[in-house]
């Protein structure tokens, strides 16, 4: 979807989240430990919030949110960034 | 046979791990206690082709024999297995014993509890119809869910214990890096099987798993979402993993400083989850309308739980699997048993807990 693409080549890393959501949160804390400042996309506060959760969706994440792309390319899910996290 | 493992069937026969003697034993692996003879019968006979990881002990009375003493050993064997069949057997039946009569005592709570219900509901006090039958129905899944995760577990927790010891034997007996490396697998296995367990209790009852009533009294005071903090557990084993390269002390340090902010970020997420779920259920305006909506944001809210407990055991698994990326063969083998040997002795300070002598009233 195109504003998903243009979402996240906009800054290095990018998260699609929920106010809701509290996993997004602690995704989002998590980088922000490590000195990071991800640019946060609320798609519930966005109008066009349904579409681009069936784009996130379509792009292969069980869970739309939290999403995390860095430098344009889907990471995934909190499972992936924690694998990787430990992984250094 | 030599005397090092004389003590150790004699400690666990009295049941209570000594941990001190295991320790001094540990020490010195390589006093000549243990005759090449010797260790070569214990060791368990693998073909090179066969890629069987846990059932190895099946190899002991198919194997060729490899000289004279072979004889003996492999009737010992056979008269050992055949012991620990009966064993296990017996063990077996008093666990369905133990699960029958858990299921009993939970078909009469339900009986008394359907009763009190309807009182309840002919003295008139609120209880929400919908909500009612949807829950007399769920506690119905939950009962079978989480009693059969009890039985698994105390299964599990039986296993780990028989590989602990032999783990702690094929150490002494100095066997080869290919069974070694078996052993390590079948470890990390079993506890991928703890998780898979856990994540199907949460779905029948994450408060159940959050609880911690699963898990002994002193285990329980290190509870973090569902179980153990990883960078606690690396702390603990570090010391028994020396000597370690540069490199490799890198990586741990690395590895639980990774963990702790993984940990941390997970707690301060469930913090917010805590503060959204009192917020929502104790809003102003208890409308009929609105408590219908409330409460149904509110259950969204639980939902939540399982994914936090989810995410904990995902770290926990992590965290083994890169450490096992991260040691040797012997190391992680060291390692596994110094967890195994770390969650056996507290449970077995519970129980010592449970059994002090207390004042008389």
């Amino acid at each position: 979807m195109d504003k998903v693409t243009r979402l996240v080549s906009e800054k290095g890393i990018v998260i699609f989240s929920k106010s809701s959501c509290c996993m997004c949160y602690a995704v989002i804390i998590l980088f922000k430990e490590l000195g990071v400042k991800p640019l946060v996309h609320e798609i519930d506060e966005d109008p066009e919030g349904r579409e681009i959760e069936k784009a996130l969706m379509r792009l292969g994440c069980n869970a739309p949110v939290p999403a995390v792309f860095i430098g344009g390319t889907l990471v995934g899910s909190t499972n992936e960034v924690m694998s990787l996290h430990l992984k250094g | 046979m030599s005397s090092a493992s004389t003590q150790l069937i004699t400690s666990r026969k009295m049941g209570i791990y000594d941990p001190f003697q295991q320790v001094s034993m540990w020490e010195d692996p390589f006093k000549g206690d243990i005759s090449p003879n010797t260790g070569a019968s214990t060791i368990l006979q693998v073909d090179a082709g066969l890629p069987n990881k846990s059932e190895f002990n099946s190899h002991e009375l198919t194997g060729p024999s490899r000289n004279d003493e072979e004889g003996n050993n492999t009737a010992d064997k056979v008269r050992r297995r055949l012991a620990q069949n009966r064993e296990a057997a017996r063990k077996s039946r008093l666990r369905k014993k133990a699960y029958v009569q858990q299921l009993e005592t939970s078909r009469l709570k339900l009986a008394q509890l359907e009763l009190e219900l309807e009182k309840a509901r002919k003295q008139g006090v609120y209880v929400g119809s919908a909500l009612d039958t949807s829950h007399l129905g769920f506690s119905g899944n939950v009962n079978s869910g989480i009693a059969a995760f009890e039985m698994e577990y105390a299964h599990w927790v039986e296993e780990q214990n028989r590989q602990i010891f032999e783990l702690r034997n094929a150490l002494q007996a100095h066997v080869t890096e290919i069974e070694l490396r078996m052993l390590v697998e079948s470890g990390l296995n079993h506890y991928h099987n703890l998780f898979r367990m856990k994540a199907d209790a949460a779905k029948a009852d994450v408060f159940y798993l959050m609880s911690g009533v699963w898990r002994t009294t002193t285990e329980r005071f290190f509870l973090w979402i569902g179980g153990f903090r990883p960078s606690e557990l690396l702390n603990v084993l570090r010391p028994q993993l020396e000597p370690l390269t540069d490199q490799q002390v890198l990586s741990v340090c690395n590895l639980r400083q990774s963990s702790q902010q993984a940990e941390d970020a997970l707690s301060l997420g469930m913090e917010k989850l805590q503060q959204s779920l009192a917020h929502s259920i104790g809003a102003e305006s208890v409308l009929a309308g609105n408590y219908g909506s409330q409460m149904a944001a509110a259950m969204e809210k639980l939902e939540a739980l399982e994914g936090f407990v989810n995410q904990a055991d995902h770290l926990r698994q992590q965290t083994l699997q890169q450490m096992s990326r991260i040691l040797t063969t012997h190391q992680a083998a060291r390692g596994l048993l110094a967890l195994g040997e770390y969650f056996h002795r507290l449970r077995a300070l519970s129980s010592l807990w449970a059994a002090r002598p207390r004042e008389p009233e």
